[in-house]
């Protein structure tokens, strides 16, 4: 590692215009929109809007299950992970395949796909509804709903955490007496920490604006299932303005929560 | 502290047995080896000749295809007989070539980690840690992480690692290649002290004759996979089997055609040999066998070439001059002389080279030469 | 290789270009475009075949939607020519905005209960929503179906809530479809499109709470005639028994 000064002009020169240009595109591309909300909304209705009951229910909501689900990714997720970035199989290939697959999905298929197989006439639901168990409208569908979206984005960026990590590590700690799990615990999984945070952020944030998925397998109730994405929706469709602030809050919240994971967490992380 | 022996928990008797055989798509890997306790093997050998897979093999992190390797009387694999000792059982220390220190510990986390993983406490664990750190010279340093450390801090701390774990086998993969000269000078004294003191087999594999020859009771030579040469370092070194090896103990190796005595090689040079052979033919000197003059001495025309000098560098205490003659000479000649000579990089000059220093076999290396000249 | 990648670029963005501008005005073929609720998609599609029929030379291009989505896109300027919403509150507020010219309310659609085709609850009339056990849904009541199903409830005093406020009408009758609900409050349209998939239960007192269809010429129109032939066939007795085979019934006597 070099402790280079990056103060001032570059080393190598400025950056090149046919690098810079679509660079200040791409910048303003996004923060356009961002502006035109920021613009539209009613900013006097903010303080009524954060009052009412039912925002606040889907706030919590939203935060609470995309929490839990990225918990549920990390617990099955990086296990497959491992799999897949550690072990020699035939199926591996098909399995990372299998993974990927809901990130090209529209989410309104996932959560068909989701009633297909938790549903009350599911392949597992019915078994589920047997034993006295129906998942949808319930807030377990959602984190259900999420954790299916959002799998992939940690599984990926898990996998490659853990494949950065050389497995050269695992071999020297197997020569100093580690079984599998203790290499896993004691050096694979503090080494990848700061990568799987990454990954967990991008899952939490995918699971916090999930909308298609969850409105089809989980339904939209106040309290169970309405997270903030399906009650903008169901505003957007009588009162606009106040389903633009309620989306600028939806940023904001999750903006605070980053900065406040990264200060602490990432925080934590560099200073062990 | 020169004498810290390893003293529980590891068992020194027996020996090791290894009959190894991996096969690989374009290679294999055939070699049969033996070294008992306190022995230090030196394992030599061209880049793809299998060094390094063999001490995988060893460590139990590349699985066998054929042959057997014990411990004693513990069978550690046996492919034949579906046995295997995995690589924690074995109570091998694995020093790998890039070290592989555990980025998020600490000198001391990192030493013990063997110790914690063979079922001590923590408090003894980080005890018997900070006593290998000592040993090792880098007790002050035991609460650096690696990115923290120097090459030559890390490498103590790697060897410190493999030795807190009690190995019966230590396997270092060119333990000084990475290091300044300087420091590896010093560390190569004290890795001798080290290895003189522990009792298990240590197998050391290395790209460099000093190691070689200074750490080691006995080399080992790979070739394509096999051993072409298992010898004491001084006759390994006088008799390299491989051009190679010998290229790496600093010999000159010429090729060229004998009859009788007489060597003819490429350009027309003529070598005179103290060794009667008819046929291609390899002929090994050192470099301090040669002489350098600006004039071609009186007298025999024979072994003396003119060339262009190449280069010239400081070897030890001598310096060592790299001359175009006869295909490629090296020269290791006293500053003082290289001084009043003038000696300098396109200068032309006379090399020669005396019949009795030199040393014969027939083409190719790997076959015993045919006439083994008087040793001095 | 130099200069490929920014042709290929104007390539795509020529392509996409062509894809937004295709056929408005190519070759004398005028296209009507019409903005419409999702419920009313079999009758339009219907009337849609006819009045080309009746006007060669045109093509009628239907858009289906919520009628909320569908107002936003006229106010904001979206190439339209006729846009007709499952209510009137939607159509006033595009009106206001001075995007359309004198809606006329046209149709009226009432809720009925739906349940899967094999009943599993063994649903026998509305009143037996009122029973805990029945797991039904129901559109959100920021819809105008949810507006009028909350009315409904309240009416009949049914105890009970819906499981789930699903987000549009197709949404409800989705779950009912799969199963996923025991029953569903759903347009008497979408019952009748749905076919023998439902067994359809009437909700005392939805005469009193339908909700009317309302239609208009889009004030930006580039032909508002034909814009104003299309309402006229909507209206017309033709285009009345269309709707009335599609489920909906004539226009409430509260239109405007």
């Amino acid at each position: 590692m070099t402790r280079g000064g990056v103060t001032g002009e570059p080393a190598l020169g400025p950056p090149p215009l046919r690098l810079l240009v679509p660079a200040v595109v791409a910048g303003v591309f996004v923060a356009l929109p961002l502006l035109g909300l920021v613009l539209r909304s009613p900013w006097e209705r903010m303080p009524t809007l954060l009052a009412d009951a039912a925002v606040r229910e889907a706030l919590w909501l939203s935060v609470l299950t995309a929490t839990v689900a990225t918990a549920v990714c990390v617990v099955l997720g990086l296990p497959l992970a491992w799999t897949l970035a550690r072990t020699e199989h035939r199926g591996r290939s098909v399995v990372r395949g299998l993974v990927a697959i809901p990130l090209v999905m529209p989410p309104v298929v996932a959560g068909v796909a989701l009633l297909a197989a938790f549903g009350r006439t599911g392949l597992a639901g019915a078994y589920l509804l047997d034993a006295g168990v129906t998942v949808p409208f319930t807030t377990v569908a959602v984190v259900l709903a999420h954790t299916f979206v959002a799998l992939p984005f940690f599984v990926l960026s898990a996998e490659g955490a853990l494949r950065s990590a050389s497995s050269e590590y695992d071999a020297v700690a197997a020569t100093l007496g580690a079984d599998r799990w203790t290499t896993f615990r004691r050096v694979t999984l503090p080494m990848v920490l700061p990568g799987l945070a990454a990954g967990m952020l991008l899952a939490w944030a995918r699971s916090l604006g999930e909308f298609g998925a969850t409105v089809t397998f989980a339904g939209n109730y106040p309290g169970t299932t309405q997270t903030m994405p399906l009650l903008i929706y169901s505003v957007l469709q009588d009162d606009p303005p106040a389903a633009y602030a309620l989306s600028l809050l939806l940023v904001g919240a999750s903006v605070l929560v980053l900065v406040l994971l990264r200060d602490r967490w990432l925080g934590q992380v560099r200073a062990r | 502290m020169t004498t810290h022996r390893t003293s529980a928990g590891h068992d020194t008797g027996g020996g090791l047995h290894a009959r190894v055989r991996v096969e690989r798509p374009g290679h294999v890997l055939d070699v049969t080896l033996d070294a008992g306790p306190g022995e230090v093997l030196a394992v030599v050998g061209p880049n793809g000749s299998g060094k390094t897979t063999l001490l995988r093999c060893l460590a139990g992190l590349q699985r066998l295809h054929g042959g057997r390797l014990t411990w004693g009387d513990r069978v550690w694999e046996d492919p034949g007989s579906r046995v295997r000792v995995t690589a924690a059982e074995r109570q091998v220390g694995l020093v790998p070539q890039d070290l592989r220190l555990f980025p998020h510990l600490t000198a001391l986390d990192n030493v013990a980690f063997g110790p914690r993983c063979r079922g001590e406490r923590p408090a003894a664990a980080r005890r018997r840690a900070r006593e290998w750190l000592e040993v090792l010279g880098v007790g002050e340093l035991s609460g650096r992480r690696p990115d923290q450390l120097s090459g030559g801090q890390a490498q103590r701390v790697a060897i410190a690692r493999a030795l807190a774990a009690e190995p019966s086998l230590l396997l270092l993969d060119e333990p000084l290649a990475a290091l300044d000269p300087g420091v590896a000078m010093t560390l190569r004294l004290e890795l001798a002290r080290h290895l003189a003191a522990y009792d298990g087999v240590t197998l050391l594999v290395t790209h460099d004759a000093v190691d070689a020859l200074t750490l080691a009771h006995r080399v080992v030579v790979l070739d394509e996979g096999r051993v072409v040469q298992d010898g004491a370092p001084a006759e390994v070194a006088r008799r390299p089997a491989t051009e190679h090896v010998a290229r790496l103990v600093g010999l000159n190796v010429l090729r060229g055609r004998s009859r009788g005595t007489l060597v003819t090689l490429p350009g027309e040079a003529v070598l005179a040999t103290a060794t009667e052979h008819d046929g291609p033919v390899v002929v090994t000197f050192p470099p301090t066998a040669v002489t350098v003059a600006l004039e071609p001495s009186a007298g025999s025309a024979r072994n003396q070439w003119p060339g262009r000098i190449v280069s010239v560098a400081p070897h030890g205490l001598a310096v060592r001059v790299h001359l175009d003659a006869a295909g490629g000479v090296l020269a290791d000649v006293t500053a003082e002389s290289a001084g009043r000579l003038g000696l300098t990089p396109g200068r032309e000059v006379w090399a020669a080279v005396k019949a009795t220093e030199t040393t014969v076999r027939a083409e190719s290396f790997g076959t015993m030469p045919t006439h083994r000249p008087p040793l001095p | 290789m130099r200069g490929r990648c920014p042709a290929v670029v104007v390539i795509l963005l020529a392509a996409l270009a062509g894809c937004g501008g295709s056929g408005s005005n190519e070759g004398g073929d005028r296209q009507l475009r019409v903005l419409a609720a999702s419920s009313l998609t079999e009758p339009l599609d219907a009337l849609a075949d006819e009045f080309e029929a009746d006007h060669p030379g045109v093509s009628v291009t239907a858009i289906y939607g919520s009628s909320a989505t569908l107002a936003s896109q006229v106010i904001e300027g979206a190439p339209a020519d006729v846009l007709a919403t499952a209510d009137l509150d939607t159509m006033t507020t595009v009106e206001e905005a001075g995007a359309v010219l004198g809606p006329t309310s046209f149709a009226g659609n009432r809720l009925v209960l739906v349940t899967p085709a094999d009943n599993p609850a063994g649903l026998s009339s509305f009143a037996d929503l009122s029973s805990s056990e029945v797991t039904f849904v129901a559109c959100v009541e920021t819809a105008p179906c949810g507006k009028v199903a909350r009315a409904l409830l309240d009416r009949n005093g049914v105890p009970t809530q819906p499981r789930s406020l699903e987000i549009d009408v197709k949404a409800v009758l989705t779950k009912v479809t799969t199963g996923e609900a025991d029953a569903g409050l759903v347009y008497a349209s979408d019952a009748q499109a749905a076919g023998n998939e439902v067994q359809t239960f009437a909700v005392p007192g939805s005469a009193q709470e339908q909700n009317t269809y309302a239609i208009a010429v889009v004030e930006a129109s580039s032909h508002g005639d034909l814009a104003a032939e299309w309402v006229d066939l909507v209206l017309s007795e033709r285009g009345q028994s269309e709707l009335a085979e599609a489920g909906f019934g004539p226009a409430p006597d509260t239109a405007p």
